[in-house]
């Protein structure tokens, strides 16, 4: 039912679950239903849009995260970025119709620092440089 | 081994950029390589060069050996644990937060 990929790049948690796509996509785009399973946000499923998500603060993080939206298909697909902690990445929401109900896919990749800057125009691609890391890891073990 | 752990954003910092990235990579690469081998080719200043290190060496990812007059660096890549460490404890949380989501949508149907 569900799996997990944790590679260095790239992380994907699929599930199926027993509901239509249509109910799926509420509990994924209004704010009152995505505060129940996954923070306080003022979220708004309209593309160029900035929200946040909120939880409470802990040591050395603020609760913040900073997003964009994406891209926004209902109810098939759903985008944003997810900022925290001076790292950015993309959330992707993918609904599947299925006999039984919807096959929920969630992709958050593109780990990196979020200083635009730092790497533009750069020789190394942190990209590639983070699909070598494991490599590089398991060679010293 | 390395004595202390960085933290994961620490780690990203030091490593987003890229004349950092490309230092590290290439004493990954390479093996111990002097302040002097690593500026030749790199078209950064030696003291520039010495800069990165001092940064990358802050957070473990290189080790530094004094011989002569010439002190020698290589990287220490098991410092990029945490990395790996962190996208782990990502994949634990939306699990947890996909729970949470189906638990939601049973609700809903009552």
């Amino acid at each position: 039912m569900s799996e997990t990929h944790a590679e260095t790049q790239t992380l994907v948690i699929e599930r199926d679950m027993p509901h239509a796509p249509e109910k799926v996509w509420r509990a994924l785009t209004q704010p009152a239903l995505i505060a129940e399973w996954l923070m306080r946000n003022d979220l708004e499923p309209r593309v160029g849009r900035k929200f946040a998500f909120r939880a409470d603060p802990v040591p050395n993080w603020n609760g913040v995260i900073d997003c964009e939206m994406l891209e926004v298909e209902p109810p098939a697909r759903l985008a944003y970025t997810w900022s925290s902690m001076g790292l950015e990445s993309v959330v992707t929401w993918t609904l599947t119709p299925t006999q039984a109900g919807t096959h929920v896919r969630m992709e958050q990749s593109g780990f990196r620092p979020d200083q635009k800057a730092n790497y533009q125009g750069a020789n190394y691609g942190w990209r590639n440089f983070l699909a070598k890391l494991e490599e590089v890891l398991a060679s010293f073990d | 081994m390395t004595l202390h752990r960085a933290s994961p954003e620490a780690l990203f910092k030091i490593l987003g950029d890229p004349t950092r990235r490309a230092i590290f990579e290439r004493l990954a690469r390479e093996g111990e390589l002097t302040v002097h081998a690593l500026t030749r080719p790199s078209g950064v200043s030696q003291p520039a060069v010495s800069k990165h290190l001092a940064m990358l060496k802050a957070v473990g990812l290189v080790i530094d050996r004094r011989q002569g007059r010439e002190t020698h660096y290589r990287a220490e890549p098991s410092a990029l644990a945490p990395l790996v460490d962190w996208i782990g404890q990502m994949g634990a949380f939306w699990n947890e937060r996909f729970d949470a989501l189906e638990e939601l949508l049973k609700r809903m149907d009552q």
